[in-house]
């Protein structure tokens, strides 16, 4: 049963929950453990040791090695690292190649790559199909003599969709361009594995979309690929990344990374199960809703589904008046006057991009949640569609 | 999450007046489901046909865009035409106790439909619908904006993107918000450079070419009486100069600057810039 102060949170796409294991696994490395790991004592020496088991455990959720892993304060940090590491390494190579759909962390670093590096760039952003898919032939096209680099995220973060980032590393491995891969969304919820994917030069990870805290992230880079450090300072990483390391956050991240390896079948059973209860009961009870988004090549917990003729911002509100927490794609929740870049890169009619609505789940939610929303929506939505004039003349 | 006054959460979770009126005097449709925002409003006059009696709405939109509609409809109700006409955006917002500044647009709306609907009754063209389109994603007019800057007191292109969504698209006519500032403000801002047509240059090729002007034409003229000149820096469309030699001290320097020296670089490089002489 739901009670009225029960949180019914289906945003996990935006953060997550840290878990209660990883919150218990950090407590004792912020007020008795706190030594610094790069300190010649045993009582720093000792925090190194748990530093390192984190990395193991990270390393064994990529089917990585440990050396690989480099740990950063944040996604966005990884994905700057990469990227421009990638262009510093061969200065002479000036084009990139990425999506229209990618997250700001990667897509604004690319529209600002001139000013960063004093150098011209020429960047593709590859267009996707009206199911977010991206079509393997375009991408083989874009690829250039001077491409210094590829970066495509593996998963899309407002719609789930799963890009085939490995068939893509494969291409651009053939022709000799670095691949990196912002893997946010993916890792944790669909099984990744390194060392088959051969062509993924880099791949950034954020720890608080996997339950473990914000401010701590990963970037993995193979062993022997170009790299040069974007937060220069100490020797920490092997003076890969300065900067004393977040070791609370790191052994959060560990556990975190630990329990992901262990929730990997259940978020691809349980979770995906729950996200298609929620996601055709909308569809069915809700006449004019869409789902955004392939409805099968897709991250097992994320549905994207648009209200035609009511707006986004509204329909979140009314959803917060019953505790239930998502996202929206719609203008007035962007921060911009225009709906998201993703929806728009589909060619979501504006009937449907205004109302679009993100459900992102994880192993936390219950049935009963989604029965409490199923129970709701249906009339939040009526209610805004007999206020909207579209709706009565549509 | 947006900041929402107590007023702004109630007028959109408890909206007044929401719905249609049969056979209304007057009718005011704003917006569009491509802007994310539309608002239909629908009028009803007393027999005199002089007193708003009834006042009701639909609203496409978010929360601050269905809380301004409903206050709209309670704030005009009983109030004679000439009245309703008074009534601004500024009071709309004011009557929700104030709405965050990205939001100011849906006043704006408000306000529009308003118009519109009382121009609806009387049978007249609204001068604002007439004006030219300046920002083609949103079908702002310079009427429009020109009004909103001149009756919000607006400074910067963002605040004019605030009120009237003009610019928060794809951002193309930014330049001509500047200038429609400029013209309502009566500032003497240089116009931009425009981005694209036969007179855009790079930089460089803008700075080289000043410096040729300066060295083939300015320099030998001044040093005939004594003078020079030499050129600090180029920001955009100011050139800033160091004026030497007898110039330095010459009562009359500012008119070289500006009669002569600005006048040739107009002339022959880019007829908006303007010559200032360095503060340093």
């Amino acid at each position: 049963m739901i009670k009225s102060d029960d949180v019914i949170y289906m945003d996990n796409n935006a953060t997550t929950m840290v878990a209660p294991e990883v919150v218990e696994t950090m407590m004792p490395y912020f007020s008795e453990l706190y030594g610094n790991p790069s300190s010649m004592h045993t009582f720093g020496g000792q925090v190194g040791k748990e530093v390192a088991t984190a990395r193991q455990r990270v390393a064994e959720l990529l089917c990585a090695d440990p050396s690989e892993i480099i740990f950063t304060s944040c996604g966005t940090e990884s994905d700057s690292t990469a990227i421009l590491s990638a262009l510093q390494a061969q200065s002479d190579k000036r084009h990139i190649v990425t999506t229209r759909v990618e997250h700001p962390a990667v897509k604004n670093l690319c529209e600002s790559l001139d000013s960063l590096t004093g150098h011209k760039h020429r960047v593709t952003q590859l267009h996707v199909e009206s199911d977010g898919t991206i079509d393997l032939k375009r991408f083989e096209d874009s690829l250039q003599d001077d491409t210094a680099i590829v970066s495509v995220m593996w998963a899309n973060n407002e719609t789930g969709v799963i890009f085939p980032v490995e068939e893509m590393a494969e291409i651009a491995k053939s022709r000799g361009i670095l691949f990196h891969t912002d893997a946010v969304q993916a890792v944790g919820k669909i099984p990744i594995d390194l060392s088959k994917a051969t062509g993924i030069d880099f791949l950034s990870l954020s720890g608080h979309k996997l339950h473990a805290p914000k401010g701590v992230g990963v970037l993995y880079v193979r062993k022997g690929t170009p790299y040069a450090p974007f937060v220069i300072g100490g020797h920490q990483e092997h003076g890969r990344r300065g900067g004393t390391e977040n070791v609370t956050s790191i052994i959060g991240l560990g556990k975190a990374c630990e329990l992901a390896t262990r929730h990997i079948k259940k978020e691809n059973t349980t979770v995906r199960a729950l996200r298609d209860k929620l996601e055709n009961g909308l569809l069915k009870t809700i006449p004019n809703a869409i789902l955004n988004g392939h409805k099968t090549q897709r991250l097992p917990n994320t549905a994207n589904i648009s209200f035609e003729y009511v707006e986004g911002e509204a329909i979140l509100l009314h959803m917060d008046r019953f505790n239930i927490c998502a996202s929206s794609g719609s203008a007035c929740t962007s921060g911009s006057l225009e709906p998201s870049h993703v929806l728009r890169a589909m060619g979501v009619p504006f009937t449907a991009a205004h109302g679009s609505i993100r459900f992102s789940l994880s192993v936390y939610n219950n049935e009963d949640e989604i029965d409490f929303v199923l129970e709701k929506m249906p009339g939040i939505i009526a209610n805004l569609r007999e206020m909207s004039p579209f709706w009565h003349n549509r | 999450m947006w900041e929402y006054s107590d007023k702004v959460k109630d007028h959109f979770l408890n909206p007044r007046n929401v719905g249609k009126i049969d056979n209304p005097d007057g009718v005011g449709e704003v917006g569009s489901l491509a802007c994310g925002d539309a608002l239909k409003l629908f009028l009803k006059l007393d027999e005199a046909k002089e007193r708003i009696v009834d006042a009701k709405f639909q609203t496409f939109g978010c929360a601050s865009a269905i809380a301004s509609s409903s206050a709209l409809t309670e704030m005009i109700k009983g109030l004679t035409l000439d009245e309703a006409e008074k009534v601004t955006n500024e009071d709309i917002a004011d009557f929700l106790g104030d709405l965050p500044k990205e939001k100011m647009h849906c006043s704006v709306m408000g306000r529009e439909a308003l118009e519109a609907a009382i121009a609806n009754y009387r049978g007249v063209t609204l001068p604002m619908a007439e004006g030219e389109v300046v920002c083609e994603c949103f079908g702002v007019t310079d009427l429009e904006i020109k009004r909103a800057i001149e009756e919000s007191h607006l400074r910067t292109v963002e605040e004019v993107t605030n009120f009237t969504k003009a610019g928060g698209g794809c951002g193309k006519c930014e330049d001509r918000l500047q200038e429609l500032i400029d013209e309502v403000r009566h500032a003497d801002r240089p116009k931009p450079i425009p981005m694209s047509g036969p007179k855009r240059m790079t930089n460089i090729q803008k700075i080289k070419k000043i410096e040729d002007v300066l060295e083939r034409e300015v320099r030998p003229t001044l040093k005939k009486d004594g003078g020079d000149i030499e050129l600090i820096d180029v920001d955009g469309d100011f050139v800033i100069v160091s004026l030497r030699g007898a110039c330095g001290s010459c009562a009359k320097s500012q008119t070289t600057l500006k009669e002569y020296v600005e006048k040739k670089l107009r002339e022959q490089v880019l007829e908006t810039l303007i010559v200032e002489e360095s503060k340093a």
